[in-house]
């Protein structure tokens, strides 16, 4: 059998079980006498193991083996749950982690995972338990089934009972199929399928019991019902599904839907009381698979979808806004009402045509946030520190891009204030603090942006110190120190080669930290802010755009090319006299609201032409990165636009001062600026 | 059937009075000339980039790129996109305007004579009766790297 084919699903599956197991074992440490927890964890185990020893990566498998016999001594009482050994069990997933990212990224998931074994082999200890855990999961097989075997084909709709009666009527037999699979099937998602497609072939799959999401999804034991309209024969269509590997098992029996619909009133109240029973228990089911969605309900309106279609529905979609905008000129150049109106209603429906394929796009933060938990675990521990960590708002949403990007710097704010932020519990203690320090993660939304904060109660910013370290490092002289505001001397921190920690760690203090962070959060068009009380803590507040593919920007002419200057730089235009403008240090400047802001001529920094304006006014845009500004001198204003985002493609890679392109209402090319780049 | 296999598909296009060919599959289809956008701060070949269906595509200059001297651009001037290494490029020749099957034993290494410089991006040449195609390697074309080579390149 050719395993490729079931390696995505294997890599994704293998990332959920993994995911799970960690989120667990956080629990558990919370509560170690929870051995519902335990199983739950060993469950996950479990699959993995199976798994991966069928797609043939023996150390995943052998690690999964071993770390299910701990688990299975800690269910069976035989070792006490205490943080050495979650210690080598987290470090024991780590592992695993490893290895699924190696297989994931081709490799062949091989990883020495020697010591680990030992490790857990002596917690182990002498007490083997095996034999049973196959017990223990026949078990909890048998009652899944039992669940499968009360609820066959209770609700069927109007609309399905419809159509097998016209079927039948035209000559289609209906049969009820009860399919079981060979208990050591592994993929039984791509056995479901293959079943699927040979009955598809000789007719139609009225129903399911599971629903085929559930199905899909691996969801159910090992047998599955299915109703089928055919105009084959029972026995044939049995010999054709039994010619599907690892199938142990299947039955056909005619199904009548008279019947059914006589039946259906008498056993109606019988059946709601099983429905209702059937559904919590299916609903147990779910949390086991997917803990922490106890809302959810067994039916799952949603469907998955390639995320290289939603790419290429979100580019055709911005094709339309090309178009939209081309449409838009013309008929605002035309005297035409009708066609004014038929493209503002077009305008509007693309509008939220646009929203709607955003919003698809966006996954919920929570994919970055979950691998926080563990990570302070493990910092708190290695820095012999306490910290409750509190996550707010995982289910924020946003685009795929931004999430991608995203969780390096928060990683570098956390170990932050680890490190830097919150004192050792001596140090709590002498200050009147609780022993244990809080970290607090919290995501929003608010209006076309998205906050996350990082807020710690730790020592908070030491503004005397960041000072003086600044002025001994040249950064700054005492006498614009003394007119510095907070904010101000906060930012200093994320300058590059700025680190006021005393002691220099391996968590952080090398003071390359703030500044890639503050980088990568300005290059993703987002800001970062720090707020901070000496003594009480601090927080880092980041805010991030929606969505990195369609920005507001303002058009500007220079000569005859068309350049676009994304609006979330800007702060104002401005038409300033010649004679307004001042040399300081044989640079142009002009006094804007009583700051002295530098002009930088794109004419000569993009080499336009090297002849000087002879304007009596210039146009300028100002624009900021973090406090800093600058005035851009162009030709002229044209207005704002909303434009889609273009790369220059691989072969134009890092070209300055332009952040990408942009394709205008009459098909031409737009620079995008990349005003970040233009002010040092 | 056997002399088919062995033959190169490649399409033809001039670049002052000579003929050059690319291997057909690098080639995604060929342009008349459009506007193009400058991109300041770029080599001096890359002429900018066009607005092809909706995808930002580079325009390097390939008289400019092996230190010809440079042409108006006319009615004939087309531009040949192709992809290499998920890299797509147009390139600016004079003309393109025919396909032909090169038999691999027409192919020959580049001449070596005294005056010229090994140039990576010249795959071989190819003598059909009495024409003669300058097969280029198209990847090597639009490497950066050997740019100080090209001044010194012999107009073969």
């Amino acid at each position: 059998m050719d395993m490729n084919q079931y390696l995505e699903v294997f890599i994704e599956e293998s990332k959920e079980n993994i995911q799970a197991i960690n989120d667990q074992l956080l629990h558990l440490e919370k509560d170690p006498s929870d051995l519902k927890i335990v199983d739950e964890i060993f469950r996950a185990a479990h699959t993995l193991k199976g798994m991966s020893a069928t797609m043939g990566y023996s150390d995943l498998a052998d690690l999964t083996h071993r770390l299910e016999n701990v688990l299975d001594a800690v269910r069976n009482g035989k070792i006490l749950v205490d943080s050495n050994m979650l210690d080598v069990v987290f470090a024991s997933v780590e592992d695993l982690e490893a290895i699924t990212l190696d297989i994931a990224n081709g490799g062949a998931g091989k990883r020495d995972v020697q010591q680990v074994v030992r490790q857990l082999e002596r917690i182990e200890n002498g007490e083997k338990m095996e034999g049973t855990n196959d017990k223990n999961d026949q078990k909890h097989d048998q009652v899944v089934s039992d669940v499968s075997n009360h609820s066959i084909f209770k609700e069927l709709d109007e609309f399905e009972i419809t159509v097998l009666k016209e079927s039948i009527e035209q000559g289609f037999e209906t049969f009820q199929l009860h399919i079981k699979l060979r208990e050591d099937c592994l993929l039984k998602a791509a056995r479901v399928y293959m079943v699927f497609e040979v009955l598809e072939q000789v007719g139609e799959v009225m129903k399911s019991q599971p629903s085929v999401e559930d199905l899909e999804s691996e969801n159910f034991s090992n047998d599955f019902y299915v109703l089928v309209v055919t105009k084959e024969s029972s026995e044939d269509v049995k010999k054709r599904i039994l010619k599907v590997s690892e199938i142990e098992n299947m039955e056909i029996e005619p199904f009548s839907v008279q019947s059914y619909v006589n039946r259906q009133w008498e056993e109606q109240e019988a059946a709601k009381a099983e429905v209702a029973a059937t559904v919590e228990k299916s609903d147990e089911q779910q949390i086991d698979k997917k803990q922490a969605t106890p809302s959810q309900k067994a039916v799952n309106k949603t469907i998955r979808v390639n995320i290289e279609r939603l790419d290429i529905l979100m580019n055709l979609f911005e094709e339309l806004v090309i178009d939209k905008g081309r449409l838009e000129q013309i008929s605002q150049e035309s005297n035409n009402n009708e066609l004014k109106e038929t493209v503002e209603r077009m305008s509007r429906v693309s509008g939220n045509l646009q929203n709607i394929i955003l919003t698809m796009r966006m996954v919920p933060i929570d994919q970055v946030f979950n691998r926080f938990p563990r990570m302070v675990r493990q910092l708190t521990r290695d820095l012999g520190k306490q910290v409750d960590l509190k996550i707010e708002g995982a289910d924020t949403e946003l685009d795929r891009t931004v999430i991608d990007e995203i969780g390096d710097p928060l990683v570098h704010l956390i170990r932050n204030a680890l490190d830097h932020g919150i004192e050792t519990p001596e140090e709590r203690k002498r200050k009147g603090k609780s022993e244990e320090g809080s970290l607090t993660l919290k995501a929003y939304h608010s209006g076309n942006h998205v906050f996350v904060e990082i807020e710690d109660d730790g020592n908070g910013i030491n503004k005397e110190k960041v000072m003086n370290k600044a002025i001994t490092n040249g950064v700054l002289t005492k006498e614009q120190a003394q007119n510095l505001e907070d904010s101000q001397i906060y930012e200093l921190i994320m300058t590059s080669g700025f680190s006021t920690a005393d002691k220099i760690s391996d968590v952080s203090g090398r003071g390359v930290g703030l500044d890639v962070v503050k980088n990568k959060i300005e290059s993703l068009g987002g800001s970062i802010t720090i707020e901070s009380t000496e003594g009480k803590g601090s927080m880092f507040s980041i805010q991030l755009p929606l969505t990195l593919s369609i920005i507001s920007v303002m058009l500007v002419e220079i000569e005859e090319d068309i350049y676009a200057i994304p609006l979330s730089s800007i702060i104002e235009t401005a038409i300033v006299k010649k004679s307004d403008i001042m040399h300081a240090h044989n640079k142009e400047v002009i006094d804007f609201r009583g700051k002295v802001v530098p002009l930088v001529h794109l004419k000569k920094i993009f080499e336009i032409s090297s002849v000087q304006t002879e304007e009596e006014l210039y146009s300028i845009v100002i624009v900021r990165k973090g406090n800093k500004m600058a005035g851009l001198v162009v030709d002229s204003f044209i207005g704002q636009q909303e434009i889609v985002l273009k790369s220059l493609g691989n072969y134009l890679t890092n070209v300055f001062a332009i952040s990408g392109a942009s394709i205008l209402g009459n098909g031409k090319v737009a620079l995008i600026i990349d005003s970040n780049a233009l002010i040092k | 059937m056997k002399t088919e296999t062995q033959d190169l598909k490649v399409i033809v296009f001039q670049l002052r009075n000579e003929e050059y060919g690319v291997p057909v599959e690098y080639v995604g289809s060929i342009e008349r000339l459009q506007a193009i956008t400058r991109v300041p701060g770029t080599a001096k070949f890359v002429k900018g980039v066009i607005n092809l269906r909706g995808v930002v595509t580079p325009i390097i200059d390939l008289r400019e790129r092996f230190g010809l001297e440079e042409a108006d651009y006319n009615e004939s001037t087309r531009i040949i996109i192709v992809t290499i290494n998920d890299k797509e490029v147009g390139i600016v020749v004079d003309g393109a305007n025919d396909v032909i099957d090169v038999p691999q034993d027409a192919i020959e290494p580049p001449p070596e004579v005294i005056g010229s410089v090994d140039v990576d991006y010249i795959r071989g040449v190819a003598k059909l009766d009495k024409r003669l195609l300058i097969l280029l390697n198209i990847d090597k074309v639009l490497t950066k790297e050997e740019l100080k080579e090209i001044n010194k390149v012999e107009r073969s």
